[in-house]
């Protein structure tokens, strides 16, 4: 038997306040590849009784993921969107999770992200995250967007950083450590950024908007 | 002068295509602002500096 709706709120309201879990409950969160970053923010939003999230990956889970992303073993050869779906319904099963096998594009963006308020863009590819980060804030003014640049390799955890580059679009990561110059992701590292993500999103929801 | 990414550089005149070839950044993997206004892609060729304008250049790369 798993706490009743009721009992899972009283449980997040007693440790976060009531006036912020309100507002946590009331969030629409977009997460925007599922990989080291995106299924880590994912997890630490469920956790904190974010009430909607929209998981969208095209991918399926990979053995070379499993050093630094949330699947397991079993889950190879799956759906990101749904092996994710599946974890974060255990960790928050009354979270409203909409899950999306599509690659995103400049075409579907506007349409597919229209009903959420922030999005975490988390994809691995850098022109990927820059088609994701131009498209919103030149189609989507009104969204907060938290982006994740710079985390490969294992160079010190405090080069990572958030950055407030525009009113409402929000840069986290070191800028430089580039997985295409040879460094390879380490889970601890990866987690350090979606963790900085996730935490710009939850300020973003509280209402705090400085860094 | 104009400031990049923090730095006051002699740019006034030149489009942002022509700043992005300077510094030897590729198009597709960033986003600029100027004064807080995103720049879109399509405008970098006829998006002039102008003196006193302050432009960030975001560059993305890879991982996550």
């Amino acid at each position: 038997m798993i706490p009743s709706k009721e009992e899972m709120y009283a449980a997040l309201e007693e440790r976060h306040g009531a006036e912020l879990q309100r507002k946590l409950s009331a969030a629409k969160v977009a997460v925007c590849g599922l990989g080291g970053l995106g299924s880590n923010i994912a997890i630490a939003l469920a956790r904190a009784g974010v009430g909607k999230l929209h998981i969208i990956d095209f991918d399926r889970v990979d053995i070379s993921n499993l050093n630094r992303q949330q699947y397991f073993p079993e889950q190879l050869g799956q759906l990101k969107a749904d092996a994710l779906y599946d974890t974060l319904k255990r960790i928050a099963p009354y979270c409203e999770i909409v899950r999306e096998q599509v690659k995103l594009d400049e075409d579907n963006i506007p349409k597919l992200l229209a009903d959420d308020d922030i999005i975490a863009e988390a994809f691995d590819k850098a022109d990927q995250k820059a088609m994701l980060v131009n498209c919103v804030l030149e189609k989507m003014p009104q969204k907060y967007l938290v982006s994740g640049s710079g985390m490969a390799g294992i160079s010190p955890s405090n080069m990572i950083t958030t950055k407030r580059i525009m009113k409402r679009f929000y840069l986290c990561g070191d800028g430089v450590s580039d997985v295409d110059d040879g460094m390879g992701l380490v889970a601890s590292r990866v987690l350090i950024c979606a963790g900085h993500q996730a935490h710009a999103v939850i300020r973003i929801i509280a209402g705090e908007y400085d860094i | 002068m104009v400031k990049i990414n923090g730095e006051l550089l002699d740019k006034d005149g030149k489009t942002v295509a022509e700043m992005l070839a300077d510094m030897d950044i590729s198009g597709q993997r960033v986003a600029v602002e100027i004064n807080e206004e995103i720049v879109p892609k399509a405008q970098y060729g006829e998006t002039v500096l102008r003196d006193g304008d302050k432009v960030e250049v975001v560059r993305f790369v890879g991982g996550g």
